[in-house]
């Protein structure tokens, strides 16, 4: 199924000359850089989901806000589309140009503006990397709570756009949490402040509203964000498993107890190995499922619940229980479930990554329906989970270079995500829908719904300019899509069972 | 007690609230959303037609293994907070209470969190999904009952505090947490400029509090966490034991400085943590420190220009929490910049064409 955009399904876009709108903004834009050679805009042609590639008509790499707001009232004016972008490390094609389009480029914004230790927080611009801010707060034992497994590399601007998330979720919140103020510039031109240093302000909680809001409502331009005192200590707990629905139960059991973990995470089979192989993290290679279990806090609590983990890990059937013996073994676990992806990589041609969450006692049966879709397809799946907040990760393995093997993960990732709407779930926990999911929205809110989101869209940006065919299909869309699946005898694997 | 067995009946009537919101719509009648009728002071005055959300009540599904409850908004809130306490759990965010008849639904709409909001978060931060009556009467599900949701709009999040003026919440979905195993509250005779040093250094430190704060010559601090934790802070603070109740009398409103004199009106000022005293004409014993400095509640007889111009200088806002009728100011919420109140009202346009959600509650444009 290709996913570029369709102007036939996601409305017309204008068609202005190239060098016609390359003057325009040189002109009202004076010293901004501005990339149209076709060689130029190459490298801008994808974020992180990079099957999918569109060369931008122009890409604009401004430095000043004025030049941004410059460019905004131009693009506004001639009706020309802008998308914006951050490091690119996206994973739902949030980022992806269009042709008619204008990539704006937010990485030269890359400054920490202040560290407020007494008040808690950092002023930053939106091309800081994620990781960076943590860094600039360490000296004050503070940090920055999210932490995307692309925290290295990925922009604050960006995570705002996808409200991010991390192996930290359940007990730290994702970005929407973490976030007291934005400055944002209109479609038009125009410099708003939403949210505040405070810890609310008047009016509607637009600041709310801009988190995940993937660039479709205004262009963010600096971020507050809050930071955390540094937990006193961290421990993990490594338990095996060797069945993976006694594993998803275990997760259950140990929030049961009362017990909320800085991280909790789950890896199948096919993920310990892959992992295993790629990184040495010490994973056991017998077992069927494994979970990681950190607990921080202040040290004496941090052991009293590393003692009541053990016993609820034993009573749920643990094969084996391993406690990380110092902070490098720690960062060895860790190591293993950070590089999951990139260690599927070296398994595999090409990996496709899903984003679905579901209540957690759905998980056995889940499990089971992508065992089944796997089966049936042929493409080996493997899970990575952050399984204390259920939001998983299934890696569908596929090589691209085969005829049709793109297409038929494509369609075992949209039953994937349909088996977690069904089971009361949602397509993207962390990753947005962008352009990737935006044919499983469709599945998981009805028309109504969906117009309630064009309304808000309408609210902010009329002639729909911002990163047009993102995140909210349009009813045409999900007319045609509903339509293929009425005719569900025709698509692949029919006998497939549905939640 | 008949009166609370009345209200234990679980009725969901959305269907019949629907309809009234259709009816209202097609006659463009204004309607003044109502569940216990306990925060009506908390914002403009409505005129309309009440539209009654406290039959709709009941828990509609709570898994504790989950961390997730979902409630019909007309639920009381002290009839939700003793389910979650059967499983020691509790709404984070420490909503207040202004009377039995107060409910989860209406906690929501005005957004108000308790003493706990600077450690755990605000009510919007728990919010995990809505089912929303829009303007033309139909019932919508926005978010959902599972802890990470990225799809579409956060239209749940922007629900909560906008007071029904953007659509009628019908049933809220919410992230709850265990309640801490070991307690201890204190208190601390030291001065204001002290105790406000004394909570930026223990803010950047992992101590487990979860609420402070600072009236007349005392610090007021709880502990809550781990047995252990709990513990070692309370032997490093030392102080004298304080009844856990001084919190809920916070949350509340019930303590005796919450007593207006004639001619103050009650005011929250909402600061940037560790903002220094403002220099504003009021006596120490009318100001009262939350939130480790950040909410500020006022009495005072000082003009809304007086207040707000101090607090928007510090990069906070003002409240009053005093009606206009009796003595308060005529816009209780801190007037929005120009593009931002241009973007509100074309908010309002869109998801209330007809002005009929609590026109007027929070400003008087919209």
């Amino acid at each position: 199924m290709n996913i570029l955009f369709d102007e036939r399904l996601d409305g017309e876009l204008a068609r202005r000359d190239k060098h016609e709108v390359l003057t325009d903004l040189q002109q009202a834009a004076p010293g901004m850089t501005l990339l149209h050679r076709e060689e130029d805009l190459r490298p801008f042609e994808c974020d992180g989901l990079a099957a999918y590639r569109v060369l931008p008509m122009l890409v604009a790499l401004p430095e000043s806000l004025d030049q941004v707001e410059a460019l905004l009232r131009r693009c506004h004016a001639l009706g020309v589309p802008v998308v914006t972008r951050g490091a690119g490390t996206g994973l739902s094609g949030g980022a992806l140009p269009l042709e008619q389009g204008v990539l704006l480029v937010m990485s030269r914004f890359n400054k920490i503006i202040s560290v407020d230790p007494n008040a808690r927080l950092a002023r930053v611009q939106p091309g800081v990397r994620n990781l960076a801010i943590s860094e600039a707060a360490a000296p004050y034992g503070l940090y920055y709570a999210p932490d995307p497994s692309s925290q290295i590399a990925c922009s604050i601007g960006g995570n705002v756009a996808e409200n991010a998330g991390g192996v930290h979720c359940l007990k730290y919140g994702l970005t929407v949490h973490n976030v007291l103020r934005v400055d944002v510039l209109t479609i038009e031109g125009e410099r708003m402040t939403l949210g505040a240093e405070s810890l609310d302000a008047p009016g509607f909680d637009l600041l709310a509203l801009m988190n995940g809001s993937e660039g479709m409502l205004g262009v963010v331009t600096e971020i507050t964000v809050k930071l955390l005192p540094k937990p006193e200590t961290a421990k993990v707990l490594m338990a095996s498993f060797d069945d993976v629905e006694k594993a998803g139960r275990a997760v259950g059991d140990i929030i049961a107890a009362g017990i909320i973990p800085g991280g909790l995470e789950m890896m199948d089979r096919l993920a310990i190995q892959a992992a295993e192989d790629f990184v040495r993290a010490g994973y056991p290679l017998d077992a069927e499922a494994i979970l990681l279990c950190e607990l921080d806090g202040v040290e004496a609590d941090v052991d009293d619940d590393c003692e009541t983990v053990r016993r609820v890990l034993e009573q749920a059937g643990a094969t084996q229980i391993q406690q990380a013996r110092d902070e490098l073994e720690r960062a060895k676990f860790w190591a293993g479930r950070k590089n999951a992806f990139p260690a599927v990589g070296r398994m595999s041609p090409d990996y496709y990554c899903m984003d679905g969450t579901i209540p957690r006692r759905e998980l056995p049966r889940v499990l089971k329906g992508i065992a089944a879709l796997s089966e049936e397809s042929g493409l080996r799946v493997a899970n990575v989970f952050h399984a204390g907040d259920g939001n998983m990760h299934p890696l569908i393995l596929f090589d691209a270079n085969k005829e049709g093997e793109l297409a038929l993960a494509e369609e075992v990732g949209g039953r994937i995500l349909e088996l977690c709407v069904a089971a009361g779930g949602s397509i993207t926990g962390e990753h947005g829908v962008g352009r990737e999911k935006i044919n499983q929205m469709c599945s998981q809110f009805q028309a109504d719904e969906i117009s309630v989101f064009h309304a808000l869209k309408a609210a902010f940006d009329e002639k729909r300019l911002l990163n047009p065919g993102k995140n909210i299909p349009t009813l045409a869309r999900c007319a045609e899509f509903g339509a293929m699946h009425v005719h569900n005898n025709e698509l692949p694997h029919p006998e497939l069972p549905r939640f | 007690m008949t009166d609370l067995a009345i209200h234990s009946v679980d009725g969901d009537i959305a269907d019949t609230l629907c309809d009234q919101v259709r009816t209202a719509y097609e006659a463009r009648t204004p309607l003044r959303i109502v569940g216990g009728d306990t925060r009506a002071f908390y914002g403009r005055a409505v005129e309309g037609q009440e539209l009654c959300l406290a039959e709709h009540s009941g828990i509609v599904a709570y898994d504790p293994v989950e961390l997730v409850v979902t409630v019909r908004a007309g639920t009381r809130l002290d009839a939700l907070q003793s389910a979650l306490a059967e499983h020691h759990q509790m709404l984070p965010f420490e909503p207040p209470v202004f009377g039995a008849q107060s409910t989860i639904g209406g906690a929501v709409a005005t957004g108000l969190s308790g003493p706990r909001r600077p450690w755990a978060g605000a009510a919007r931060d728990f919010v995990l999904g809505t089912r929303v009556i829009t303007q033309e009467g139909k019932l919508l599900r926005f978010g959902g009952e599972v802890m990470k949701n990225v799809a579409g709009y956060d239209l749940s999040r922007l629900m909560t505090g906008a007071q029904g003026t953007l659509g009628v919440l019908a049933d809220i979905s919410f992230k709850v947490l265990p309640i801490p195993t070991a307690s201890h509250c204190l208190r601390l005779a030291m001065s204001l400029e002290d105790a406000l040093g004394k909570l930026a250094e223990l803010g950047r430190q992992p101590l487990p509090i979860t609420a402070a704060a600072w009236h007349a010559g005392e610090l007021f601090i709880r502990l809550e966490g781990g047995e252990s934790s709990v513990k070692a802070t309370r032997e490093r603070l030392g102080g004298e034991a304080l009844d856990a109740e001084f919190w809920t009398s916070l949350r509340d409103h019930t303590l005796d400085f919450f007593t207006l004199a004639e001619g103050q009106a009650l005011w929250r000022l909402s600061l940037p943590p560790h903002t220094p005293p403002l220099s504003l004409d009021i006596a120490d014993a009318d100001i009262f420190y939350d939130w480790a400095g950040s909410q500020r509640w006022v009495k005072t007889a000082l003009d809304a220009k007086t207040l707000r111009d101090a607090c928007q200088a510090a990069g906070g806002h003002a409240t009053c929490y005093t009606p206009e009728a009796q003595g308060g100011a005529a816009e209780p919420f801190t007037p929005l910049n120009a593009v931002v109140e241009k973007y509100h009202r074309h908010l309002k346009t869109q998801l209330d064409a007809h002005g009929i959600f609590n026109p007027g509650r929070l400003y008087a444009a919209f």
